[in-house]
C-alpha cells in the first residue's frame, strides 16, 4: 500500500504519545523526564518533515532545523540543573521537591 | 512496495523504542533505547528524502544530547530499586488520557490528510538536481538568516548558562591567578625590618 | 418706636447675658458673671411689667414685632418676630419676673458653688428660650423655644454633673420630653398640611372653616382638626409633665432648688398650658382633642396628688403639688375656660416658685438636708422662711371666702376653674368628672401641702441627733460637701465649726427677698388681677387673644358687678385680631350666671377639710403619719412608688428597647449582616483560597498532567465543534 501522509503524521502521534504519557509517569526519574521530552521534540520534528515533503516547501525542513537546535540546548541546560540538583539533594527523585507548594 | 516494508519497519522500531524508554529499569538502558529511536526517525526521514535533517539528527541528537545523556547518567550515583516506586499508581489514569489524546491526533491526522492542503499530492523530496542539502541552504541563508542568527545566540546562551550551573571550584585545586601575579608590587611583597644582630626578628 | 426697641431688648438681653457668662464666665469671673446676668433679668423683668402696665391700663392694642426672616422654604416661611398681646405680656411678666427672681436667689443658694457663671449662663440661657417661646408668632419659632427650655432644663437638672443620678434624671427628662416633641412636631405638620401656614395670625381665621375636615387612614375617617389638636397636646404632656410623660418631673429635683423654682414650677412646665390656651381657636373646635385634655388634664391632678401624700423629700412634694396644679390647669382649658387656665398659670407661677425657693432655704438652712422625716420644728430657727411657706400653703390650698371674694392667689384662680367645670359639665360629661376630681384634689392638696408645712416646721425637732457627717437618704445634693467640705457662712451670725455645731439657721438676704417679693404676689395677685383675667375687664384685658371669650362666665363676674351686664357681648367687643366669634359665641350657648351655692362653697369646703385632716395627723397627733407610713400597707406602697410607673415603663419601653436593640444588634447586624457580609465574604474567601492553595502542589509532573489534560479538552471541544469534518 502507499505511503500517505497519515502514516508518518500516526507514528508521530503515538511518539508523542508515548513522550507525554512518560513525563507524568517517571517521577523519580528525572532523566527519563527528559528524555520523554527530546521524544516529543523528535515526534514534532517528524511531522513538520512530512508536512513539509508533502507540501513541497522546505520552510518545514528548516524549522524542524531549528527546533533540533533549540532541543539540544535545552537539554544541556536540562541536565546542568538536573546536575546541581543532585548535588545539592543526593537523588533525582523529584517527587520528593514539593518546595513551590502553594 | 519496499517502502511500505521499510516504512513499517522503521515506524515499528521507532515506536517501540520510544516505549521501551520510559519503561526500561535502568536509566542506561533508556538512554540506548533512545538513541535507538533517534536512529529509526533518521531513517524514517530518509524515506522522505529529507536526507540532510536524517544527518542531522544522527549527528545533534545522537552524537551530542544523547551521548549527553549517557554521560549524566553514569556520573550520577543513583539508586535504581528506589526509582520503581509509585510508577503503577497513576498509570491508568494517565494512560486513559493519553489513549484519548492519541484517538484525538489520529482522527486529525486523517482528516488533515484526507481533506487538507497535502491531500492527494506525491511526496516531493527534492527538485530536479537540487540535493536536500543545497535546498535548504538556499533558503536558510536568505529568507531565515535572521532566525538562523537567534539560534546560534540561543547555543552560545545555553552553554553559558550550562557552565553557570554548573561550574564549582574545588578548594584542593591550586590555581593561579595570572593578574595578581603580575600586578604585584614591591611594597606587597617587600618590607625592610631593621633587626639587631644575633637576636632574629620576632614578632 | 421705642417700645419695640425695648421689647427686642428684653427678649435679646438674657441671651447676651448668658453668652458673656457661659463664655467668657472663667476669664471675668464668679461676681461679674453673675452681675451681668441678674441685671440683664432685672432689665428685661422692668420692660415686661411696663409692658404689661401699658397692656393692661395703657390701653395699647395688640401687635406684632418682625425681627428677621428665619427660614423661607416654598410656602413655609417663619420669620423671627415678637407678638405682643395679651397673653404673651402675661407670659413675659410671670417669666421674667420670677426668673430676676430665681437670679437673685442663686446668689445665695449657690454661693459656695464653683460652677455659678455656668449656672447663671444656663439660667439666664433658659429665659431667652422661654421668651422666645411666649413671643413666637410661628410654630416654628414656639417649636425652637420649647427645644431650647428642654435644652436648658437638661443642663440645669445635670448641672452637678459629678452625681450619676443627676445625670440620669436629665436625660430623662430630655428623653420624656423628646417622646412629647415628637408629637408635638407631628401636630405643627399636620396644622401646616391642613393649612399650608404656621403663622398663627394667618392660621386662625382659617380655622372655623376647616371645623369638618377629614382625613382618611386605616379604613377610618378622622377629624384632621382633632387630630391636630390631639398631637399637638401630646406635646404638651411631655413639656408639662402631664400623665403618661409625667416621669421626669420628680427626678428632676435632682437639680439645684433655683432650677426647680423658675423651670419646674413657673415657667417650662406652663409652656404646655400657655401653648393650649394660644391655641384656642384650634381646640375649639376640636372637642374631641379639647375632651381628651379635659380627662388628662384632670387624671394628672388626682394622680400627682395622690402620690404627693406619700413622698419624703421635700422638694419631690412640691413637684407633684406643681404636677397636679398642672392638671388643674390644662382641665380648664379642655372645657373652654382658657382664661381661668391663664389666670391660675399667672398665680401658681408666684406660689409655687414661692414655695420651692422657701423650700431651698430650709435646705440651705439645714445644711443640705431634703428629708421631711429629719426636719422639725424649725419655725423657731427660720422665721421668715416659716412666714413665706405658711403665705405659700394658704395660697396653694386656696382658702379663702367665697362670698367675700376674699381670699389668698390660688383661691381665686382655682376657684375659677373648679366653677368653669361645673358649667361645662352640663354640656359635656368628661367636664363633670373633671369638676369632681378637681373637688377631690382640692382636699388632697390641702392636705399635703400641710402636711409638708407641719412636718417642716411644727412639731418636735428631729434633726438634732440625726447630724454629723452622715450622708441622709433619698436625693441629696450636697455641692458643699461634694466641693469644698466648707460650712457656708454668707452673711451669718454663728460661725460654725465643722461637723459640730448644725442647727438651722435663717437664709442670707438675696435668698430672702426673693421670698418677700412673691409673697406679696402670692397674696395679692388673686385679688388684684381677678377683674382682669376673669372678670369684667377681661374682654379688655384679653382683647381676643383667647378664643370664645364670653362662653364660660364665672361667678366672679356676676358678684364684682351685679349689675348683669351681658358679659357675653362685651366679651366679643374687642378688635378682632382673631375673627368669628359670633360662631364660637352661640356654640357656647351663653354665660351660666348662677352657680348653685354648694358649688361655690364647695372647694374651700373640700380644702378645709383637707387642712383639717393634717392637722389632725401631723400637729394634734404627731407620729401618727410617720405610723401609716410604717405599716407599708398596699395603698401607702402603691403611692410611694408612683403608682409604679416608673417600673412599667422600665418592663415595657426600656426592656423592650434593650431587647429590640439587641435583637437587631446581635441577631441582625452581627449574625446576619456581618456573617455574610464582611466576615463572611472574608471567611469565604480564606477558605477558598486554602482549599485552591491545595493545588499548588509544588510537583511538577501535576502540573505537567493538568497541562495534558487541559490539551486533553481543548482538543476534544474542537473536535467535536468540528465533527463534521470527520467523514469517512
Amino acid at each position: 500500500m502507499t505511503i500517505g501522509l497519515e502514516h508518518y503524521l500516526t507514528v508521530a502521534a503515538i511518539l508523542f504519545t508515548i513522550g507525554v504519557f512518560g513525563i507524568f509517569v517517571n517521577r523519580k526519574n528525572v532523566i527519563v523526564i527528559l528524555m520523554s521530552i527530546e521524544m516529543i521534540l523528535l515526534a514534532v520534528n517528524i511531522n513538520f518533515v512530512a508536512f513539509s515533503v508533502y507540501l513541497n516547501d522546505v520552510s518545514g525542513q528548516i524549522l524542524a532545523m531549528f527546533v533540533l537546535t533549540v532541543a539540544a540546548a535545552e537539554a544541556a541546560v536540562g541536565l546542568a540543573i538536573l546536575v546541581t540538583f543532585f548535588r545539592n539533594r543526593g537523588g533525582i527523585a523529584v517527587d520528593a521537591a514539593g518546595m513551590m507548594k502553594g | 512496495m519496499l517502502q511500505a516494508i521499510a516504512f513499517y519497519i522503521l515506524a515499528a522500531v521507532t515506536v517501540l523504542a520510544g516505549f521501551l524508554v520510559i519503561s526500561a529499569r535502568n536509566p542506561v538502558h533508556s538512554v540506548l533505547f533512545l538513541i535507538l529511536a533517534f536512529f529509526s526517525s533518521a531513517g524514517l526521514f530518509v524515506l522522505l528524502g529529507a536526507e540532510f535533517l536524517a544527518m542531522l539528527l544522527v549527528v545533534v541528537y545522537v552524537g551530542a544530547v544523547a551521548v549527553l545523556f549517557l554521560f549524566v547518567v553514569m556520573m550520577l550515583d543513583v539508586d535504581f530499586a528506589r526509582l520503581r516506586e509509585g510508577y503503577v499508581q497513576y498509570l491508568p489514569i494517565g494512560g486513559l488520557i493519553a489513549v484519548l489524546l492519541l484517538i484525538e491526533m489520529i482522527m486529525v491526522s486523517a482528516a488533515v490528510a484526507g481533506r487538507g492542503a497535502a491531500a492527494g499530492r506525491e511526496p516531493v523530496a527534492a527538485s530536479a538536481g537540487v540535493s536536500n542539502a543545497e535546498a535548504i541552504g538556499r533558503v536558510l541563508y536568505t529568507d531565515y538568516v535572521y532566525f538562523f542568527q537567534a539560534a546560534g545566540i540561543v547555543l552560545l546562551i545555553a552553554m553559558i548558562g550550562a557552565i553557570v550551573l554548573t561550574l564549582r571550584h574545588r578548594p584542593s585545586v591550586r590555581r593561579q591567578k595570572i593578574h595578581e601575579q603580575v600586578g604585584r608590587r614591591r611594597k606587597d611583597a617587600v618590607a625592610v625590618i631593621s633587626a639587631p644582630s644575633g637576636e632574629g626578628i620576632g614578632e | 418706636m421705642v417700645l419695640q426697641t425695648w421689647l427686642t431688648v428684653l427678649v435679646f438681653a438674657p441671651l447676651v447675658a448668658a453668652a458673656i457668662a457661659g463664655l467668657f464666665g472663667k476669664r471675668i469671673g464668679a461676681v461679674p458673671s453673675m452681675a451681668v446676668t441678674t441685671g440683664a433679668l432685672f432689665l428685661s423683668c422692668a420692660i415686661a411689667w411696663w409692658n404689661f402696665y401699658l397692656h393692661t391700663w395703657g390701653g395699647q392694642h395688640p401687635y406684632l414685632i418682625e425681627l428677621f426672616r428665619f427660614i423661607h422654604i416654598g410656602d413655609f416661611t417663619s420669620t423671627w418676630s415678637i407678638r405682643v398681646d395679651a397673653l404673651s405680656s402675661v407670659m413675659l411678666v410671670v417669666v421674667t419676673t420670677v426668673s430676676a427672681l430665681v437670679h437673685l436667689y442663686s446668689w445665695g443658694y449657690m454661693a459656695e458653688d464653683p460652677g455659678k457663671p455656668r449656672f447663671f449662663a444656663y439660667l439666664s440661657l433658659f429665659t431667652f428660650a422661654m421668651l422666645s417661646l411666649v413671643t413666637a408668632n410661628d410654630f416654628m419659632q414656639l417649636f425652637f423655644g420649647w427645644e431650647g427650655v428642654g435644652l436648658a432644663s437638661y443642663l440645669l437638672i445635670g448641672f452637678w454633673f459629678h452625681k450619676a443620678s443627676a445625670n440620669a434624671a436629665a436625660i430623662k427628662a430630655f428623653v420624656v420630653n423628646r417622646v412629647g416633641d415628637f408629637g408635638f412636631a407631628l401636630g405643627i405638620m399636620t396644622v401646616f398640611w391642613m393649612f399650608g401656614t404656621i403663622r398663627f395670625d394667618e392660621l386662625f381665621p382659617l380655622i372655623p372653616a376647616a371645623a369638618d375636615r377629614t382625613w382618611n387612614f386605616a379604613g377610618y375617617s378622622w377629624s384632621a382638626l382633632d387630630l391636630a389638636g390631639g398631637l399637638l397636646f401630646v406635646g404638651a404632656m411631655g413639656k408639662s409633665a402631664q400623665f403618661f410623660l409625667h416621669t421626669w418631673l420628680p427626678d428632676a429635683m435632682e437639680g439645684p432648688t433655683p432650677v426647680s423654682a423658675l423651670i419646674h414650677a413657673a415657667t417650662m412646665v406652663t409652656a404646655g398650658v400657655y401653648m393650649v390656651c394660644l391655641l384656642s381657636p384650634l381646640y375649639e373646635h376640636a372637642p374631641i382633642a379639647a375632651q381628651i385634655v379635659t380627662v388628662i388634664g384632670a387624671v394628672t391632678a388626682l394622680y400627682a396628688a395622690t402620690v404627693g401624700l406619700a413622698q419624703n423629700d421635700i422638694k419631690r412634694v412640691i413637684a407633684y403639688s406643681t404636677c397636679s396644679q398642672l392638671g388643674y390647669m390644662f382641665f380648664a382649658a379642655g372645657v373652654g375656660a382658657y382664661n381661668a387656665a391663664m389666670f391660675h398659670l399667672f398665680t401658681h407661677a408666684f406660689f409655687k416658685a414661692l414655695l420651692f425657693l422657701g423650700a431651698g432655704s430650709v435646705i440651705h438652712g439645714m445644711h443640705h438636708e431634703q428629708d421631711m422625716r429629719s426636719m422639725g420644728g424649725l419655725r423657731r430657727y427660720m422665721i421668715l422662711t416659716y412666714a413665706a411657706m405658711m403665705i405659700g400653703t394658704v395660697a396653694i390650698t386656696g382658702l379663702g371666702i367665697p362670698g367675700l371674694k376674699l381670699g389668698f392667689a390660688g383661691f381665686y384662680s382655682k376657684d375659677s376653674i373648679i366653677e368653669a367645670a361645673y358649667a361645662a359639665g352640663e354640656t359635656d360629661p368628661t367636664a363633670m368628672f373633671a369638676f369632681w376630681i378637681g373637688l377631690l384634689v382640692a382636699g388632697l392638696t390641702a392636705f399635703y401641702s400641710w402636711r409638708l408645712a407641719f412636718m417642716t416646721f411644727e412639731g418636735t425637732p428631729k434633726w438634732a441627733h440625726a447630724h454629723g457627717h452622715a450622708h441622709h437618704a433619698d436625693d441629696h445634693a450636697t455641692p458643699a460637701q461634694i466641693e469644698t467640705h466648707s460650712e457656708p457662712d454668707l452673711s451669718h451670725d454663728h460661725g460654725h465649726g465643722h461637723g459640730h455645731d448644725h442647727k438651722p439657721h435663717e437664709s442670707p438676704a438675696p435668698m430672702l427677698i426673693p421670698l418677700a417679693v412673691l409673697s406679696v404676689g402670692a397674696i395679692f395677685a388673686g385679688w388684684f388681677f381677678y377683674p382682669y383675667f376673669m372678670g369684667d375687664h377681661n374682654a379688655a384685658f384679653w382683647q381676643g387673644s383667647i378664643w370664645g371669650l364670653g362662653g364660660h362666665e364665672t361667678v366672679g363676674a356676676e358678684s364684682l358687678h351685679p349689675s348683669g351686664t351681658d358679659h357675653a357681648a362685651t366679651g366679643h367687643g374687642a378688635e378682632a385680631a382673631a375673627a368669628g366669634h359670633g360662631a364660637a359665641e352661640a356654640a357656647h350657648g351663653g354665660g351660666h350666671h348662677d352657680f348653685p351655692l354648694w358649688v361655690l362653697w364647695a372647694p374651700v369646703v373640700f380644702s378645709l377639710v383637707g387642712t383639717l385632716a393634717a392637722v389632725w395627723v401631723y400637729l394634734l397627733r404627731e407620729g401618727m403619719g410617720a405610723r401609716i407610713a410604717a405599716t407599708r400597707g398596699p395603698l401607702w406602697t402603691f403611692l410611694y412608688n408612683k403608682w409604679f410607673f416608673d417600673e412599667l415603663y422600665d418592663a415595657v419601653f426600656v426592656r423592650g428597647a434593650r431587647f429590640l436593640g439587641d435583637l437587631f444588634w446581635k441577631g441582625g447586624d452581627q449574625r446576619i449582616i456581618d456573617r455574610f457580609g464582611p466576615n463572611g465574604a472574608a471567611w469565604a474567601s480564606l477558605f477558598g483560597g486554602r482549599r485552591l492553595s491545595r493545588i499548588q502542589t509544588g510537583y511538577v509532573y501535576h502540573y505537567a498532567f493538568v497541562m495534558l489534560l487541559g490539551v486533553a479538552g481543548l482538543l476534544t471541544y474542537v473536535l467535536f465543534n468540528a465533527r463534521d469534518l470527520f467523514g469517512g
